[in-house]
């Protein structure tokens, strides 16, 4: 089993079996693709700290991805709590500790890339700017939220956003990803679509199809394995024949295999945007592994008593939201700012919050509106 | 007007509409420099280049995902599955994915795609290859489903289907590949959601799919030249939208109604037109509603297994006969 204790260095690339040709892939990505300025290698990202403000990263960025993880944490408590007060109803996945993936692969896109999540997808929508009322709405079902109630929590979608959907069949977005990108390459867009997905995705076979096909036809699709140590109620390395879940299954597509620390949003960052470009300069698909954990069950309805005593403590010393509040006073960021940002984030989720309390629940009408192009439903004449 | 085989009407109906519109893109397994295997999509990659009409690896979920996916973004794929039993290995698209996407995201997702695939009995190819599904695809909200039974519709249809904006599952028969018929020249597209009389008759009504279409053509002209009974035989064409208009219009004028299905009878097309034809028009009716179909049975693979299991001529004349 992993522990914290793998990731106290900002180390990205940790892979053992495959140690010296991920050392070869870490250097590749760090130097060799023309993005040596922006791209720190893990000795020079410990140094990071010390080079101040202006390094690859940069101080706007920096707040920006500390505000979009203070903002997902409070929004997803706040989703629980709502659970708890009976007006989430059905169920929710939240991502509580997983915060950094989200937010480093969406600091690193440009407008118009496209992400596809899954039913764990709160902190992807939240990360690609969407308003917090317009997700809290869709979980209590109201007229406010982003779907009016339509979808629900594990299919939260706004395209406006390049939120391509949520998808809760394990596995089936990341062929969808696929026609995305391929849709790229053929109208010779410069976007790229990135698909998150879970450690137990990796043994379903839309995962081995969707990697095989983005190979072979080098399309501009990032896929993200956000590895949280278990499947659901069960523990990855046991329905693993490998070390890593995705890692350790890139070579088998010709795909190197990158691990990468995801509670530290600047590694997840810096993977990103060594994806992205590679991406968009034709290079083909990449494949991510985020070492990460979820600090609540796999579902609303999941108390999680499956863990080992200590395991969520000890992470609970890594979460992604201490480091990076510890990162930016490293940086010279005042605590006063930081203090800032966090109460301007919980006013909002408060704000958002009573919103959604006072909001109507939908009309009627809308539950035979958009089966098909027409508007409407109608299957016969 | 030429005279045009149903496997090479698949090829100028996709031909007409790549050369319309270039979102339009091809893929599938086999498809492209091979010209598919059934021969219905040959010259295609030679027209059209192997950037529209791209051949897949094995993999029916990451061709129907990779559709869906071009799809919502802005291209109109077709995509192809070799045969609609692997529809059940790829079953998450066609039921969860493509049908619901425009539902749940209240309106922001669109999924204009065309799944085309060789569907139905009559290769000897045993119960895997063979089936009849179009009932899977017509139970499913969201999903529009058409099957047509001649080189001109296969034109006409494929047409409306890729122009269509809603996912569109586009049912071959394999055993009609080799069958030929009159195309007019020029551009043909014909309307979802129409089924078409192609028999008239006041007696009785026989709706009939697909391969089932000549068979219940045979049926009426012997009924007619041996029993003096005058069937009209409607080809449905279009399961969803559902041409209810056109049904229920020949039961008023003929009082009988008999469906000729392939697929294995329970939940077949035709319950449902039946259960339809009881609730609006039951007192058109002179007599029970009849159902021909295959038995409720996994295909069998031998050639006179498989011919007896089939509804054909005889059994359809057989069964109006004693109905009548």
């Amino acid at each position: 089993m992993l522990t914290p204790a793998l990731f106290s260095a900002v180390v990205s690339f940790c892979c053992s079996r495959f140690a010296a040709r991920a050392k070869v892939a870490a250097n590749k990505h760090c130097t060799t693709r023309g993005n040596a300025g922006r791209m720190a290698n893990a000795e020079n990202r410990t140094s990071a700290a010390s080079a101040g403000l202006n390094d690859d990263i940069g101080e706007a960025t920096r707040l920006k991805m500390y505000r979009m993880q203070v903002e997902i944490r409070e929004a997803e408590q706040r989703a629980y709590d709502l659970f708890l007060q009976n007006l989430v109803k059905g169920t929710s996945h939240l991502s509580l500790g997983q915060e950094a993936v989200a937010t480093g692969f969406a600091a690193a896109m440009k407008p118009g890339d496209l992400s596809f999540c899954t039913y764990r997808g709160h902190a992807h929508t939240l990360a690609r700017g969407v308003p917090v009322e317009q997700v809290l709405g869709e979980l209590m079902g109201r007229d406010n939220g982003l779907m009016r109630g339509k979808g629900g929590s594990m299919h939260l979608t706004s395209a406006e956003h390049g939120v391509m959907g949520s998808y809760a069949i394990i596995g089936a977005h990341l062929p969808i990803a696929c026609g995305a990108a391929w849709r790229a390459q053929y109208k010779g867009h410069k976007d790229v679509t990135v698909c998150f997905f879970g450690d137990g995705t990796t043994n379903i076979g839309a995962f081995h199809e969707a990697l095989n096909f983005a190979a072979v036809w080098k399309l501009p699709v990032i896929f993200v394995c956000e590895n949280n140590l278990y499947m659901e109620y069960t523990p990855i390395g046991d329905v693993i024949p490998v070390e890593h879940p995705a890692a350790s299954r890139a070579s088998a597509y010709g795909l190197e295999p990158v691990i990468v620390d995801g509670q530290d949003a600047d590694a997840v960052y810096r993977a990103a945007f060594t994806a992205y470009e590679r991406a968009r300069a034709g290079g083909g698909p990449s494949l991510i592994e985020c070492k990460t954990y979820r600090y609540s069950g796999h579902s609303r309805a999941d108390p999680a008593k499956y863990r080992p005593p200590g395991e969520l403590e000890r992470w609970k010393e890594r979460c992604p939201i201490k480091i990076y509040r510890e990162r930016l006073k490293q940086f010279g960021i005042a605590e006063s700012v930081i203090a800032g940002i966090e109460a301007e984030v919980r006013k909002v989720v408060d704000d958002a919050t009573e919103a959604c309390k006072a909001a109507p629940t939908p009309p009627l009408d809308i539950i035979t509106t958009d089966v098909y192009a027409d508007g409407g439903w109608a299957w016969r004449n | 007007m030429a005279e045009l085989t149903y496997r090479d009407a698949v090829a100028r109906g996709i031909a007409q509409e790549m050369a319309r519109d270039p979102d339009v893109v091809f893929l599938g397994e086999d498809i492209g420099a091979a010209g598919g295997v059934f021969k219905s999509t040959v010259g295609l990659f030679e027209q059209f280049g192997p950037l529209r009409v791209r051949d897949t690896p094995i993999s029916e979920q990451a061709i129907l995902g990779a559709a869906m996916g071009a799809a919502m973004t802005g291209l109109k794929p077709i995509a192809e599955i070799m045969f609609s039993d692997f529809f059940a290995v790829c079953f998450d698209y066609i039921a969860n994915e493509f049908p619901k996407s425009r539902y749940m995201s209240n309106g922001q997702l669109k999924c204009p795609l065309v799944v085309r695939t060789g569907n139905g009995a009559g290769s000897r190819f045993g119960a895997q290859h063979s089936q009849s599904v179009e009932n899977w695809a017509m139970m499913i909200p969201g999903l529009k489903v058409v099957a047509p039974s001649t080189p001109r519709d296969v034109i006409g249809l494929m047409a409306a289907a890729v122009r269509d904006p809603d996912p569109v599952i586009f049912f071959e028969h394999k055993s009609l590949y080799a069958m030929k018929g009159d195309v007019p020249d020029g551009e043909i597209v014909d309307t979802l959601g129409t089924a078409s009389i192609v028999r008239p008759g006041k007696d009785a009504t026989i709706l009939a799919l697909a391969l089932m279409v000549p068979r219940a053509l045979e049926a009426a002209d012997r009924l007619k030249a041996e029993h003096g009974i005058d069937c009209e035989v409607i080809d449905v064409r279009s399961l969803v939208p559902l041409d209810t208009q056109t049904i229920l219009g020949s039961v008023a004028k003929t009082h009988r109604l008999f469906t000729v299905e392939e697929n294995p009878r329970l939940c077949g097309w035709g319950a449902e037109i039946v259960s339809i034809v009881a609730d609006e028009a039951f007192y058109d009716l002179d007599g029970p509603p009849v159902r021909i179909t295959t038995p409720h049975l996994p295909l069998p693979a031998a050639d006179t297994l498989e011919d007896a299991v089939l509804p054909n001529a005889d059994r359809i004349v057989e069964r109006v006969r004693r109905a009548m």
